[in-house]
């Protein structure tokens, strides 16, 4: 199996891709999913299906939209063009951003379910020994949650890395800045280069595998794939 | 001002919660009463758990008032709480557990050391290992101990011993007492079980659906005829008594109370040790004042103060004065009749078996 250096951009692009966007979702969807598992809104259930929806949605749905959203005339467009930004579309950071929304509930929802499962009771303890809320949150909540946050990292970069649909609409084809693993592999496909596609889909295919191996036998991906709550 | 003060309102699903308390300031407060009558929801108004209306006051400090919008969060409150089952956290050793609530005391705050927690406790050889190693017993026994390192000004108890087996009660239950010895602060105790409250408590607080029945000396609650706890099987006297004298010759022990002598079998306690006893009300009977010939041993004289009924017909419980000291009696109402019994009558109290608590 041998693999092009345009193969070997676009598997250093999509570890970069994932690795930025796992890091950001921790930090964007931890918040999300505690107030999911602990608030008593109305709102939460209005959230928690926003917050779901890139599991049903076709991905090219949620990349139309954000090309949209993104573009000259959209509300995120004209945005990043009034701070300087330029436009997001076709750039690596507008794939970043996409990827966030499309991986957002594989993050949110092993988290949420960690958070909702240790019940109260561990926080009021720590009330009682005079932790505030916020030093509850961070040395008894988080630790606690800790295999919900194993789950939620390995299905965030897994799931980012397989995306295929939002790239295409938003991201294009650039190479060593859009290009990912499944970009390229399309585009060996079109090319009629079945041997070289064949080397990255068996990469990838490899790649899942082993991932829901681990998720499997550590435990704690029982009920978290898919699961739409 | 000096004692606990709670006053707390919080309707619930069936009924609302209701007290309004002046405890001791020092010594053990059960809270008693049937499940679901309010009795934890009462202890986490107290400790800011459970958002109640009204007013929590321990030995002159506020910790609530909602007559002036007053409302300390649980972790500004000076309060150890020990919850019914083992809440020890997973994710910390027994030493880190201890700790965790220790470290947020300033050092001249703490007034509970940590080789006298770990003693008090007897856990000092558990330290390293991880919670879940540990028996049910050893977690209680950790957690009241990460309790009282926060130095508490009340520590709060919830049915600390309702997750245990007989066995492992027993096993906790002396490091309770002497908990109740050596503490000198206020400590609220949920429970529902009679021979724990006889136990451990000073002061009784009866709940029923949310309404304080009663809230007086342990003693007092316990013999009083229209409570159900008079009425209990297992219904009993505690008497605070020490040792006077050991007879080696009949093996026996004999313990001075306020109310006169009892004569137990022999105990391995020194002279002048403070005894606590339990009296149960079916091992109490009554004899006419005169004839002395009998087997039993501890034959008391008692004022008759009044009859209650019993849980079954057959029989009616008698409340006694032993020169100041109160006892229950189970009889048959046939033998009440036949002795022609009446209040204020001087009789005999014989009583068949004591036991000594812990």
């Amino acid at each position: 199996m041998h693999l092009s250096a345009d193969d070997w951009s676009a598997i250093r692009l999509t570890l970069e891709l994932a690795s930025i966007v796992t890091v950001l979702l921790l930090i964007i969807g931890t918040p999300i999913a505690w107030w999911l598992a602990r608030s008593r809104s109305r709102l939460r259930g209005v959230v928690g299906a926003i917050v779901s929806l890139p599991i049903v949605l076709p991905p090219t749905v949620l990349g139309f939209y954000l090309l949209v959203l993104m573009g000259p005339q959209g509300a995120i467009g004209r945005f990043t063009d009034a701070v300087g930004l330029g436009r997001l579309p076709f750039t690596f950071t507008g794939l970043v951003v996409a990827s966030i929304l499309y991986s957002l509930p594989f993050v949110v929802q092993p988290v949420q379910n960690a958070f909702m499962a240790m019940g109260d009771r561990p926080l009021e303890v720590a009330a009682t020994l005079r932790a505030s809320p916020l030093r509850t949150f961070f040395t008894v909540a988080l630790p606690l949650a800790r295999p919900g946050f194993i789950t939620a990292a390995i299905l965030g970069f897994a799931h980012t890395v397989g995306e295929f649909g939002v790239v295409l609409m938003i991201g294009g084809n650039i190479p060593d800045k859009t290009r990912v693993i499944s970009m390229q592999i399309y585009n060996h496909v079109e090319a009629l280069e079945y041997g070289q596609a064949h080397g990255l889909a068996a990469l990838l295919l490899g790649f899942s595998f082993v991932v829901l191996l681990a998720l499997y036998t550590v435990g704690g991906a029982r009920n978290t794939l898919g699961a739409g709550r | 001002m000096s004692g606990v003060h709670v006053a707390c309102r919080l309707p619930l699903a069936d009924f609302v919660l209701e007290a309004d308390l002046t405890l001791p300031g020092r010594g053990v407060t059960a809270l008693f009463g049937p499940s679901g009558s309010g009795k934890t929801t009462l202890l986490r108004c107290v400790a800011g758990l459970a958002r109640g209306v009204g007013r929590v006051e321990i030995n002159g400090e506020c910790w609530q008032d909602d007559a002036r919008s007053f409302f300390l969060p649980t972790h500004r409150r000076a309060l150890g709480y020990v919850f019914q089952e083992a809440s020890l956290f997973a994710h910390l050793s027994v030493r880190a557990n201890l700790e965790f609530g220790l470290k947020r005391i300033a050092p001249v705050e703490r007034r509970v050391g940590w080789d006298a927690a770990l003693e008090l406790l007897g856990i000092g050889h558990l330290l390293e290992r991880g919670t879940e190693a540990l028996s049910g017993g050893e977690r209680q026994r950790v957690a009241i101990a990460r309790a009282l390192l926060t130095s508490p000004r009340l520590l709060l108890m919830d049915e600390p011993l309702a997750a245990l087996d007989a066995r492992r009660k027993h096993e906790i239950l002396p490091y309770l007492e002497r908990l109740h010895d050596e503490l000198a602060i206020p400590v609220l105790y949920v429970s529902h079980s009679p021979d724990e409250v006889a136990r451990l408590a000073d002061h009784l607080v009866l709940l029923e659906q949310g309404q304080v029945l009663a809230s007086a000396p342990t003693g007092e609650v316990l013999t009083r005829l229209d409570l159900p706890l008079a009425r209990d099987e297992e219904a009993a006297v505690r008497v605070d008594a020490r040792v006077l004298s050991h007879d080696e010759a009949y093996q026996l022990t004999c313990l001075g109370f306020a109310g006169g002598l009892i004569q137990v079998t022999r105990k391995a306690l020194a002279v002048g040790a403070a005894a606590r006893i339990k009296i149960q009300a079916r091992d109490v009977s009554i004899a006419l004042a005169g004839d002395r010939r009998s087997s039993i041993v501890n034959r008391l004289p008692a004022r008759i103060v009044g009859f209650g009924e019993a849980a079954h017909p057959a029989q009616c419980l008698v409340s006694l004065d032993v020169a100041g000291t109160p006892l229950l009696a189970r009889i048959t109402r046939l033998s009440r009749d036949q002795l022609g019994l009446v209040e204020g009558m001087m009789v005999v109290a014989q009583i068949k078996s004591v036991a000594l608590l812990g």
